[in-house]
């Protein structure tokens, strides 16, 4: 419970994070993206203050030999750049682009934009629930071609 | 230089919250990840990935509440733009194993070649995105 409640506060920094360098404003966003028209570089100094501090901090941490409430470390293994990996970044960025929301501001949205924070989050889950799918149809097959 | 300073410390609070749950939790802060928990338990590590997006609802619901004023002119992006915007968004971070923050914020930090690879290909394709919907859908 209590290694929840600090889940809870460090879910708390991030959204205050998400408001007050404005990212729950999809105007800011898609203006950082249009890079060929009128820029706004405000998401630039939100990445830098972000990344300077995990690249600082995780270092030493990650040399711990376990994390404080937990018995290890659990990150992604793999550093291989496969092709679902492009084409998945690639797609994203369409997603980006199109909606002005990634999921953390999109779910932030709800307290300022309800409309467009459901349709965001609704369309979020459904792509998510759909690439289940498929995965799972593909496995079906492999299985089914293996006999 | 106050026109970026909240940006900047905005950025600043989301890599120590990220900072904080690697600490507690030896996990990455990655809100793809945490949001497909809500359709797809992971049995055992679902309840800290739900405690963390009700803090961050939470804390936007609260600095709303103070009336903090982040919201300009909405763009006049149609409402299905939206949508399928986070329909592709959706497959494209369970394909690619992560989004803005995982990849960006944490995976970043961590210097993992994937993320990296991943930041760049997304920031790209956003930006041709951005472009072509002003290009073709202007003025909307």
């Amino acid at each position: 419970m209590k290694r929840n409640l600090w889940a809870a506060f460090a879910g708390f920094l991030f959204g205050t994070g998400l408001v007050i360098s404005q990212m729950v404003d999809r105007v800011r966003v898609i203006g950082f993206l249009d890079i060929l028209g009128d820029w706004d570089p405000t998401l630039l100094f939100v990445m830098l203050g972000a990344v300077s501090v995990t690249l600082v901090l995780f270092k030493p941490i990650l040399k711990w030999s376990s994390p404080l409430m937990v018995d290890n470390f659990a990150l992604p293994k793999s550093s291989k750049v496969t092709s679902s990996l492009i084409v998945g970044a690639l797609l994203f960025g369409v997603g980006w682009g199109l909606s002005g929301y990634c999921p953390g501001p999109g779910l932030a949205a709800l307290a300022w934009r309800l409309k467009e924070a459901v349709v965001v989050l609704t369309g979020f889950m459904l792509g998510s629930l759909c690439h289940g799918w498929l995965v799972y149809l593909r496995r079906g097959k492999q299985v089914a071609s293996k006999r | 230089m106050t026109e970026y300073g909240l940006p900047l410390l905005g950025g600043v609070l989301i890599g120590l919250s990220a900072t904080l749950l690697l600490a507690i939790n030896g996990r990455i802060a990655g809100i793809s990840g945490m949001l497909h928990s809500l359709v797809h338990p992971v049995p055992n590590q679902t309840y800290w990935r739900w405690f963390f997006l009700a803090g961050l609802l939470s804390a936007s619901f609260l600095l709303k509440m103070v009336s903090y004023e982040a919201i300009e002119v909405p763009l006049p992006h149609p409402l299905w733009m939206i949508g399928l915007g986070g329909f592709i968004a959706g497959i494209g971070t369970r394909m690619s194993g992560g989004c803005t923050s995982g990849h960006g914020v944490c995976g970043l930090g961590r210097r993992s070649p994937r993320s990296i690879v991943a930041t760049v290909l997304f920031m790209f394709s956003g930006m041709v995105t951005v472009y072509l919907v002003r290009i073709f859908a202007e003025p909307y």
